[in-house]
């Protein structure tokens, strides 16, 4: 769809999971088809057995990152993954494991949690997109 | 002439996108014409209403700010 938003997540530290949900939740506010594609440490990030765990932040987050991200946690700011749950509940998002990273990471889809939607490959990524615009993350 | 407020949106304390994502669910509860009015602190909401306002048709009737805390009306479309 021409006006969709088409993340491909390969970070899975907790602050570019955060930022992509804000991004993710904001267009389905807005109405607009989200299709969001894990890869690698992404789609690790959402093992069901890991998902609520600390995935830890981006190396230029540093201490003073770390204590600004732990300051909006403790004042009650949504995790990446209830921002995810609470986008889906607006309809128009679909999130999918890429079946190379699956395969690297030896996961079945029984493995992760249940905002996955399915598994699919980077074809049917790209023709789910279709001229939208493609972020990543 | 009052306005009749339907549903109420209090999103005090909630950081972005949690005052939109939580009134584009609640405005689906109402009927079309129907108001809602959301109560929110995130200092982006201004601009973000606006803008979900005007993508998604809903119109913005009312919007006020007092003590930090930012109050919108909202009919839906």
């Amino acid at each position: 769809m021409d006006d969709s938003l088409n993340l491909v997540l390969f970070s899975g530290t907790d602050d570019k999971l955060q930022a992509a949900a804000v991004l993710a939740a904001g267009a389905a506010a807005l109405g607009k088809p989200v299709n969001v594609f894990l890869q690698y440490w992404a789609l690790d990030a959402f093992r069901a057995d890991r998902i609520g765990a600390d995935h830890g932040l981006a190396p230029e987050a540093g201490a003073t990152g770390r204590a600004a991200v732990d300051g909006l946690r403790a004042a009650g700011q949504a995790s990446w993954a209830e921002t995810l749950r609470q986008a889906k509940e607006l309809g128009g998002v679909d999130i999918e494991a890429c079946s190379l990273s699956m395969d690297l990471l030896h996961l079945d889809q029984s493995d992760l949690d249940p905002l996955v939607d399915g598994v699919e490959g980077v074809t049917a990524f790209y023709l789910n997109a279709g001229a939208g615009q493609v972020v990543f993350i | 002439m009052t306005l009749q407020i339907l549903q109420h949106v209090d999103a005090r304390g909630l950081s972005c996108p949690m005052p939109i994502v939580k009134t584009a669910q609640a405005i689906r509860t109402v009927a079309s014409g129907a108001l809602i009015e959301v109560l929110a602190t995130d200092p982006g909401s201004v601009k973000d209403f606006g803008a979900w306002s005007r993508t998604t048709g809903h119109e913005l009737i009312e919007q006020s700010v007092d003590g930090g805390v930012f109050r919108f009306v909202l009919r839906r479309k």
